[in-house]
């Protein structure tokens, strides 16, 4: 999988929800599709699982199916204490997965 | 660059009485997206996806233009050579050259577009195989360079030895093709705005391309996009890279002098 994509604010308040994007480069093949050439089904091979934990704590997590477009992107709200690290994780049907690491900052 | 958001004016005349109804009347001010009249796909398109074009975040044509970047600083072919070894910083060597495309090359004595350039490029300077065309290289470095335009006005270059190029683009729009017996012209001027089944049919503006579309779940050239039109009407279609459709492609060119190149636009 390619590198992903993260975005999170530079400054977050304590106790206050704040939006995170991701958005990861996969072509989410739905499996329905047929090659022309041979007749034979595409095999489906999508992200089904994408995981957020911010110090180890699960905040967010999605599970997702074929009729989820290529190039999945993800928007959610997030609430913090305390500064601390974020962390990503996406899995495709390979068992293939990319991870990704963003700063919160609270002040 | 944000793209500046449209204003929206919305008149609405509510008569007082029994009943309420309200007609909106819609007036937009489309800001860069319109001039003289012409008007960018970006304003035919749904609210929500002019919302995906004007996130840079959530364009999923950013990834090409990533990918563009990478390869840019990358050693390519027998020499050992680099885009940036010879051209420097693109956001400066390659600033505009997206807005005139394409141009007269006098070594071919006919039109050349960007895809081309690049693989003239690979092929004559660098010791490396071109690109296949609507490969995923080809695809990244073009959408990478002409982004290095976005924001600026299409400008090509339709006189001297570009006019009987201009002039046979023009005719490709305007001839008639397929067993639909359709012309360019007919969707693209005469009916713009009007819904074609259940899309509404643009100006076919080009200075969004390469455009990420999301029907195409990703980036696609223009050559491409005028291949579809071309079947949709039934018509034979001629090959990416064509005389025929990088002469259509300066003409189209012309048609959206003055628009911002959006690359990566994001079309349904």
């Amino acid at each position: 999988m390619d590198k992903p994509r993260v975005k999170v604010p530079k400054k977050v308040k304590a106790g206050e929800p704040f939006e995170v994007k991701v958005l990861i480069s996969h072509k989410m093949e739905s499996g329905q599709r047929v090659d022309e050439a041979t007749g034979n089904k595409i095999p489906r091979m999508i992200i089904n699982r994408f995981e957020a934990r911010l110090d180890g704590e699960m905040v967010f997590s999605a599970t997702l199916y074929p009729a989820v477009s290529a190039n999945p992107y993800l928007a959610f709200y997030v609430v913090a204490e305390q500064s601390g690290e974020l962390e990503f994780k996406w899995l495709d049907d390979s068992g293939d997965s990319a991870t990704a690491k963003a700063k919160v900052a609270v002040s | 660059m944000r793209a500046p958001q449209p204003v929206r004016r919305v008149l609405v005349a509510a008569a007082a009485g029994v009943a309420c109804f309200a007609s909106a009347a819609e007036d937009i001010d489309w800001g860069p997206y319109e001039v003289d009249g012409r008007r960018s796909g970006y304003t035919y398109a749904a609210a929500e996806t002019r919302a995906i074009q004007d996130d840079d975040f959530e364009n999923g044509g950013l990834l090409w233009v990533e990918k563009g970047a990478e390869l840019w600083e990358t050693a390519h072919g027998a020499d050992g050579a680099s885009c940036q070894g010879c051209h420097g910083d693109a956001a400066e060597s390659m600033r505009g050259v997206g807005a005139r495309y394409p141009v007269y090359a006098a070594e071919r004595e006919k039109l050349i577009n960007l895809e081309q350039r690049i693989n003239q490029c690979r092929t004559e300077r660098m010791g490396a195989e071109a690109w296949r065309w609507e490969s995923e290289p080809l695809l990244a470095m073009t959408t990478y360079l002409r982004h290095q335009s976005r924001g600026m006005a299409v400008s090509p270059v339709i006189d001297g030895p570009a006019a009987p190029f201009f002039e046979q683009g023009k005719a490709f729009y305007t001839k008639r093709r397929g067993q639909l017996d359709l012309a360019c012209i007919h969707c693209h001027e005469m009916n713009s705005g009007n819904m074609l089944r259940a899309q509404r049919l643009s100006q076919g503006m080009s200075n969004g391309f390469p455009t990420y579309r999301l029907k195409w779940q990703g980036v696609g050239s223009l050559h491409r996009r005028i291949r579809g039109c071309n079947e949709d009407v039934r018509a034979e279609t001629y090959a990416p890279g064509s005389d025929e459709y990088v002469n259509v492609e300066l003409y189209l060119a012309w048609r959206a002098r003055g628009l911002p190149v959006e690359t990566p636009a994001v079309r349904n």
